[in-house]
């Protein structure tokens, strides 16, 4: 991107209280779950990061957790989730309608407040109830954009295209992208889609909306997530090696895609430098890209070159649970730091139709970068 | 780490109604929001962050329809938060904007919550159909009716208890120009012969269905300062929720609304409800809640709540004063009641509650509940800055 | 405020037209609802008339239906135990009012059954008596419809009193 990198914004976002990741739990994803209930998809999450830190519901400070109704196709479908927790006796708790992510943020600035210590944050997304392509029109504008049913791939493909005639990207580019996550994810167990066929092959394939094929389009899976947040001391005392927020961060952009340029990401930029992205090299990013040429606009808007490892866990390109993709960039983020192999890594996550609403954070060691 | 005080000094809501059909859902939210900011004195560009709330989105019938709303909330280039806590959401809204301002995170915050429940229709989106479950046989009357015979039954109240808050809210609305039901030719006679929807609860002592928004401006110490007309001071707020249903809960009084209340009175100092507030804006869907909730918040001993309604203590002149507003009762838009109530506790203690107004109130309590009795949000605020 | 008219007004080609104030939109969703392995146990066994019931290893209690977890304790309830068609009316309301897209005739009995043996109440209603002499502490048992036996709670068609004398209030006083 050829602007300079703003400057932040009057924000407390990078003072305050300093809130670690100490623990995260994810589910292996998959495409059905259909044996199991939300809140079977959930608990297991819930006990591994219990577990992990020694922890108990009822010594956490506080609970919040994302997911969608529309998704579940059922109002209320949190509250059957809240099962799995052990809200009892009762505990302060609270819930978004939005990705795991947003459940992370409100959580870090409740640590901020000082009224908590801990935090445990969850979220899930079963896809396979309902068609999500079709599931996620209901997203838009209800009067002039819903009712025509654009669905979420073609509005990928809107911005898809408005990348490749900017000469920003072009189809072996795109595929070199979903190579690369694909094979990352050889690495990880908790992946739905693991390995690659090449490039070549790729391209080969039919379109599904031009100029997408497949492999740009994230798969339909069902998973669960889970993460803890603790503050100051309580963080050192529950990991040897928290991954601390450093910055966090989120903004949003018009909604129609018509007033937007697609190609750029600017809610992403303005987050990111809230969040001091550009205060210090990264070792790593996670990026919540669904799409192929999602990944290429949020490299653009974070000034991300080829020296830093995008997605290594694989991204939402190879598990992309709604609802819940977002919180994993989070985690996984974290839990490259907690297992020393990155010092400084950023972690985002998005929402709505073509990248409109971006959260950004920035995670490191103890020690910082280490490069 | 010490919290920054948090003050309200901008209020707005929506003339509540049927079915607002001038106005598109963006339309609602805005009305209020540009009331809630021309009562600040402040622009769209003053403020920092918009956290927004409703109930399910199958009411409307749009997915999370905070990013659909993102221009009309002048949110773009500023973060953005969707809070759903079932019908508490209105106060757990609110208070996930505090909480923005109190951790220093943000200095001015726009919150607002909304419901147009005519754009779909509400009681379908609580029962769709779904197969294995047991069905939640009448909506929310049948829900809530058997829990209000046990009530009955523990605490032998007569039956007339009902009718008698029914007719004070909304008489009480009667004052507040904002409120849904506008029953001029009501009596008590008409209340107690009102048809029995879901016995032992008669039609009158329901809420209606309501088109409605609701907006607040919520800053710190320097924006206090700043604001052209008197703030209200929060000085505790809390959350707690419980699960829907298990083993010995207790439908009548929630052991999450009870802690709820508890940590609020704590965190502002408050030892003694009854004597120490001045006037309570609850969540009272169906008029039995009322003694129900004066039990749950501390405000009456267990089984004493419907002796404090039939004293006449709270009604408007009473000593204890609950819902001058005219409450759910009177206007039911349900993402945004909770929101309501802690924006009309706060308008009584800066002064500005109009007709409804209740003298020389200092320290007013917000309450919202949701879900099956399960969630409860609730707001303390004062108009002295705390610790002054 | 200003008001519709008052913007159409402003525009002369407009002028005249009539503010839209109603589009209606229908969207069509189809769901393939998941019950859970813990709720698929209960309703396979409702066709053989077996009501079965999951107990929390960990504080004792006894769900019906199964929740898939304790939601006190947070944990699964893998302990299954079959209870009886018995119950006690822990609490009722007389539904006068008919629920859209709900087939059942007005007025009924909503009740909360609690099972013998269970810590939770059953949502059922009641019947085969007036509605007059239904009263919290009555016992019941389980009417089931033979016609509809299948995974499904309509596999009961009510609960009718058993004529026995009232359970004590000690016996159900905490499970209300």
């Amino acid at each position: 991107m050829s602007s300079p990198a703003p400057s932040p914004v009057h924000s407390g976002a990078r003072s305050g209280r300093d809130v670690a990741v100490v623990a995260f739990a994810q589910s292996s994803h998959t495409r059905r779950t259909d044996q199991l209930s939300e809140v079977e998809l959930v608990m297991p999450v819930l006990h591994d990061v219990l577990k992990q830190t020694g922890l108990t519901a009822n010594r956490i400070g506080f609970t919040c957790s994302g997911s969608s109704d529309y998704l579940a196709g059922r109002a209320f479908s949190f509250t059957m989730a809240l099962d799995g927790v052990g809200a009892w006796p009762p505990i302060s708790e609270s819930h978004v309608e939005m990705d795991g992510a947003w459940a992370l943020y409100e959580a870090w600035v409740k640590l901020q407040t000082g009224e908590a210590d801990t935090a445990l944050v969850y979220s899930y997304g079963k896809s396979s109830p309902g068609s999500v392509r079709d599931v996620l029109t209901r997203q838009l504008d209800p009067y002039t954009l819903a009712p025509l049913w654009p669905d979420s791939i073609a509005l990928a493909a809107l911005q898809a295209q408005a990348l490749i005639d900017a000469g920003l990207t072009d189809e072996r580019g795109l595929a070199r992208t979903a190579v690369r996550s694909r094979r990352a994810a050889t690495a990880n167990p908790h992946a739905q889609l693991r390995g690659s066929a090449d490039v070549e092959d790729l391209l080969r394939r039919p379109y599904e909306v031009e100029p997408l094929r497949r492999h740009d389009c994230p798969p339909i899976s069902d998973g669960a997530a889970a993460v803890i947040l603790a503050a100051g001391d309580a963080a050192r005392a529950l990991h040897a090696n928290p991954a601390w927020i450093r910055g966090i961060d989120h903004r949003i952009e018009a909604h129609q895609p018509g007033v937007r340029d697609l190609t750029e990401s600017p809610s992403t930029r303005l987050a990111a430098a809230a969040a001091g992205a550009f205060d210090a090299p990264l070792d790593a990013a996670e990026l919540h890209a669904p799409f192929t040429a999602q990944e290429i606009v949020l490299r653009r808007a974070l000034d991300l070159d080829d020296r830093v490892p995008v997605n290594p866990s694989g991204g939402p390109l190879a598990a992309n649970p709604v609802m819940a993709a977002g919180l994993i960039r989070l985690g996984e983020a974290a839990a490259l730091i907690h297992r020393g192999e990155a010092g400084r890594v950023l972690a985002h996550a998005t929402s709505g139709p073509c990248l409109q609403q971006n959260l950004v954070a920035v995670l490191e060691s103890s020690a910082g970068g280490t490069r | 780490m010490s919290k920054q005080p948090v003050a309200v000094v901008g209020v707005g809501q929506t003339k509540h109604v049927a079915a607002r059909q001038d106005v598109s859902i963006a339309g609602l939210v805005r009305e209020a929001a540009v009331r809630a900011l021309a009562d600040a004195e402040l622009g769209w560009a003053d403020i920092d962050a918009v956290v927004i709330g409703k109930a399910p989105d199958f009411f409307e019938g749009v997915m999370m329809p905070e990013l659909y709303l993102a221009e009309a909330l002048g949110a773009v280039g500023k973060p953005m938060l969707r809070v759903h806590t079932a019908g508490s959401v209105g106060g757990s809204t609110a208070l996930v904007a505090a909480n923005l301002v109190a951790a220093g995170v943000h200095g001015t915050v726009l919150t607002v919550a909304f419901e147009k429940q005519s754009e779909s229709n509400a009681m379908w989106g609580l029962s769709l159909p779904i197969p294995f479950q047991q069905p939640l046989t009448a909506g929310a009357g049948g829900f809530f009716a058997p829990h209000v015979r046990a009530y009955m039954r523990r605490t032998g109240a007569p039956d007339t208890v009902g009718s008698l808050v029914a007719f004070k809210d909304r008489r009480n609305a009667l004052k507040n120009p904002y409120a849904h039901l506008h029953e001029h030719d009501l009596t008590l006679e008409r209340v107690q012969s009102s048809p029995m929807l879901w016995d032992p609860i008669r039609y009158s002592e329901t809420c209606p269905s309501s088109d409605g928004a609701c907006a607040l401006v919520l800053t710190g110490a320097r924006g206090a300062a700043r604001a052209p007309r008197p703030p209200a001071w929060v000085h505790g707020g809390a959350m707690r929720s419980e699960p829907t249903i298990f083993a010995g809960k207790d439908y009548v009084s929630p052991q999450a609304g009870r802690d709820c209340a508890a940590d609020v009175y704590r965190q502002a100092g408050v030892t003694d409800p009854r004597r120490q507030l001045d006037v309570v804006e609850m969540y009272v869907p169906f008029s039995w809640y009322e003694p129900m909730w004066l039990e749950n918040l501390g405000f009456a001993d267990q089984g004493e709540g419907w002796k404090l309604v039939e004293a006449g203590v709270t009604e408007l002149d009473g000593d204890l004063p609950v819902n001058p507003s005219g409450g759910v009762l009177s206007s039911n838009p349900i993402g945004a009641s909770g929101m309501i109530r802690f924006a009309e506790a706060a308008l009584q203690v800066r002064g500005l509650a109009g007709e409804h107004q209740i003298d020389g109130a200092r320290r007013a309590l917000g309450h919202a509940y949701g879900g099956g009795a399960q969630f409860f949000s609730m707001w303390l605020v004062g108009s002295d800055r705390p610790g002054s | 405020m200003t008001t519709a008219a008052e913007l159409l007004a402003g525009i002369p080609e407009l002028a005249g037209a009539e503010p839209v104030t109603r589009v209606t939109i229908p969207a069509r969703l189809e769901y393939t609802y998941s019950p859970g392995s813990a709720q698929a146990r209960f309703l396979t066994a409702l066709p053989e008339k077996r009501l079965l019931a999951e107990r929390c290893p960990q504080c004792t209690r006894v769900y019906v239906p199964p929740r898939g977890a304790c939601p006190t304790c947070g944990i699964a309830t893998p302990e299954q135990l079959e209870l009886p068609h018995t119950g006690t009316v822990t609490t009722f309301c007389i539904v006068n009012i008919a629920a859209k897209g709900l087939d059942v005739e007005v007025p009924y009995c909503y009740a909360y059954v609690l099972l013998d043996g269970a810590h939770v109440g059953l949502h059922a209603r009641i019947g085969d008596t007036p509605y007059a002499d239904v009263r919290i502490g009555q016992r019941v048992e389980a009417v089931w419809d033979d016609r509809r036996l299948g995974p499904s709670l309509a596999s009961i068609s009510h609960f009718r009193p058993t004529g026995e004398p009232d359970a004590d209030p000690e016996s159900y006083r905490r499970w209300m």
